[in-house]
């Protein structure tokens, strides 16, 4: 059997195993309280703050003890827990996956004898469900599992037709690998921390938890939107200005994109006037239909710039880099 | 479609769900899919749950539909309005279209049939020359070529599906569309469980499309090294060096032409790879997870052929092995600027005449909306 050691808890504190371990220190969350564990509190906390600020949190694990790596770990979760704010715990899981993605390249990449990979593949096996091979150095994986993780990024260069693809597999590099389970590294270590439960917490943490809900409030975002549509929606307007033929396709974007600046099926009807096979019924039942105040009742969200390319509906102009669906087009964060 | 021609097409469909119950079957995990039909001149009845061929069998005798669907997708409640179904998995369909290949013999046999007065011609015209009406709809037909065509493309799709995706030639069934194309299915346990936006990134796969020149060896920077696939690769990879170095001599005056041409360039030579090599599939049917595709056995109501399976596409004739509607003769008038092949017989051009035709013509113009019965 796989013996994972203090030092990989260290690096992937959120195994199971590392409860397992802590179980058999005897150590309480009362002892934590004292003053002799100072130390660690003050630890957990600079581990949310770099976290918060969007580092990576650090650790030398050649020259510092790992027991307090684990349960700085831990304590920063009770911290969390405590604070109750989304936002923090959010960063906290992001970073704390990104150091952990940082190990798990290091782990796969270092030495790829058997031994050293042995970890590495068993967590990605054993947390995503991804069963990982070797083939002459480089990763391989089953095309389902790497699409239905590779549809979450914008980059081109996910596309499965930018990977090298042979029977029904794909290859990646060791970075590619871990990258392609970041975001379930986030999300698991983020339902991890939402499924703990702290009845009540040593008076010594209490001021550390103030700092985190003050901290917390620094991240509401600010945005100014401009009133420019996106090309794809400006196209749409266009080709039904001509009495041109739009496609279904091209019709559900207007009307989906429309509806959500505000606009109502009164609007937005109008527009659709030209259409060579226009009947105003017709157009009115499905804008209702799309709105959501009819039907199902289920109201259309505007598809994402992925599935307009798909469509040969996109018409990318620079402006566009960065987002992913049309609504966004001409938000920009006043902060960054 | 007028009444009396309905009536009329709603018999020769009858006759046949009533002599061929042996083509018409249920897919595998019948009780799992939603079932729908629709009957001429009358909306779509979905959410139906059709369990065995018996059952679909009384409901072709008892409704007639003028076409029948069934999902690609399995459902916990397959009866339940959408949003109640369960949505536990579905096979990955495709559809391959004559009339999306793009091809120059389409506008021989297309017929624009005026909206006022039905008279019919081929090639386009700004107004009627009976009735100097400006509005047409356009009625397709199937050429050889077009069959041809699209049997090049169901080839090709089967190539990728094979060595670039692992399906196993098994898990693929092939199918004539009824009209004017393919419909493909793949039943294979890895993929079933991809929702629509992972189909969407298969499809562009599949076609070819938003590939970069970095993923096949020519970086942004010129000043990076360059690394064209080799022949031997698999994948696009593989295909996209077959074409380049087509000739094995003059491989290395290729290499140093793309290395010295640059990113730009590269991206317009892979722009038009995806022209020439994509596979042309509806990609709005392959991301579809919670489609009613038309059901094997079944007949289309654009054309009266049945949809069925090509076990040898290379040999498979849909014009013979597709049309199986009674071949008892018909007096019908005809509109038909084309001649239409069927059963090795040839029909028209017919000029607003009245001909004597056997049934399966007889639906099929009807079908078109090019004639009438008498």
């Amino acid at each position: 059997m796989l013996k994972i050691g203090v030092k990989d808890l260290a690096k992937y504190p959120f195994l199971t195993e590392a409860g397992e371990y802590l179980r058999d220190t005897g150590l309480s969350l009362e002892q934590l309280g004292h003053s002799d564990w100072k130390p660690i509190v003050e630890k957990a906390y600079g581990r949310i703050v770099v976290a918060s600020s969007g580092q990576i949190y650090n650790s030398d694990l050649d020259a510092l003890d790992n027991d307090s790596e684990l349960l700085s770990f831990i304590v920063a979760i009770i911290l969390l827990k405590s604070a109750g704010m989304a936002t923090l715990i959010k960063r906290f899981s992001l970073a704390e996956s990104r150091r952990a993605e940082r190990y798990l390249q290091q782990d796969l990449y270092a030495s790829r004898e058997k031994k050293n990979l042995e970890l590495p593949l068993k967590i990605i096996r054993d947390i995503f469900s991804v069963n990982v091979l070797i083939d002459n150095d480089e990763f391989v994986i089953k095309i389902p599992d790497y699409v239905k993780r590779s549809v979450h990024f914008h980059e081109k260069e996910w596309k499965l037709v930018n990977r090298r693809i042979s029977n029904g597999y794909v290859y990646l590099s060791a970075h590619e690998t871990v990258r392609l389970i970041r975001a379930e590294l986030g999300e698991y270590i983020n339902t991890r921390i939402q499924s703990v439960n702290i009845s009540s917490i040593p008076e010594s943490f209490r001021q550390r938890v103030q700092d985190l809900v003050a901290l917390a409030k620094k991240f509401s975002d600010t945005t100014f939107v401009s009133s420019e549509y996106p090309p794809c929606v400006k196209h749409g307007i266009e080709v039904l200005e001509k009495g041109e033929n739009l496609p279904h396709s091209g019709r559900f974007l207007l009307a989906t994109y429309l509806l959500s600046k505000g606009q109502t099926v009164d609007q937005i009807a109008p527009l659709f006037k030209n259409a060579p096979d226009y009947n105003e019924r017709t157009t009115r039942y499905q804008l209702e239909h799309i709105s959501g105040s009819s039907g199902s009742g289920t109201k259309y969200q505007c598809p994402s710039c992925e599935k307009l390319r798909s469509e040969s509906l996109c018409f990318a102009i620079p402006d566009c880099n960065g987002i992913i669906n049309p609504v966004q087009f001409g938000k920009k964060r006043k902060t960054s | 479609m007028n009444e009396k021609n309905t009536l009329f097409v709603e018999s020769a469909f009858k006759e046949y769900y009533f002599n061929r119950f042996d083509l018409i079957h249920v897919p595998q995990k019948a009780s799992e899919r939603e079932f729908g039909y629709q009957k001429f001149n009358s909306g779509m009845t979905r959410h139906l749950v059709i369990r065995n061929d018996k059952e679909l069998r009384l409901l072709l005798m008892k409704e007639v539909p003028s076409d029948v669907y069934c999902s690609n997708a399995y459902y916990s409640f397959p009866g339940l309005p959408m949003a109640e179904k369960d949505w536990k998995g579905a096979d990955l369909i495709f559809d391959i279209d004559a009339k999306d290949l793009g091809l120059p013999c389409r506008q021989d046999h297309t017929v624009f049939k005026c909206s006022s007065c039905g008279h019919g011609i081929i090639g386009f015209q700004p107004k009627c020359q009976q009735c100097d009406s400006t509005k047409f709809e356009s009625v397709s037909t199937t050429c050889k070529i077009c069959i041809s065509e699209s049997k090049n493309q169901v080839t090709r799709l089967v190539d990728v599906l094979t060595s670039d995706l692992g399906i196993k030639k098994e898990e693929i069934e092939v199918y004539f569309s009824g009209n004017e194309g393919f419909h493909m299915r793949v039943t294979n346990s890895d993929y079933e469980s991809l929702g629509s936006h992972e189909r969407a990134d298969l499809a562009d796969y599949i076609m070819f499309n938003g590939a970069i020149p970095e993923s096949f060896g020519v970086p942004r920077q010129s000043n990076s090294k360059v690394s064209l696939p080799s022949t031997d690769e698999k994948g696009w990879r593989g295909r996209v060096a077959r074409k380049l170095f087509s000739s094995k001599s003059k491989a290395p005056k290729i290499s140093k032409d793309i290395i010295a041409n640059g990113h730009t360039t590269f991206q317009v030579q892979l722009d038009e790879i995806k022209k020439t090599m994509g596979v042309k599939i509806d990609p709005k049917v392959t991301m579809d997870i919670h489609r009613i595709f038309r059901l094997e056995g079944s007949i289309n109501s654009k054309s009266g052929l049945a949809k069925i399976q090509c076990t040898d596409l290379d040999s498979f004739d849909p014009f013979q092995s597709a049309c199986l509607l009674g071949d008892d003769s018909v007096d019908i008038l005809v509109d038909c600027p084309t001649q239409i092949r069927l059963k090795n017989k040839k029909f028209g051009p017919y000029k607003n005449e009245k001909v004597s035709m056997p049934k399966y013509a007889a639906v099929y113009m009807l079908c078109k909306g090019l004639g009438n019965i008498l």
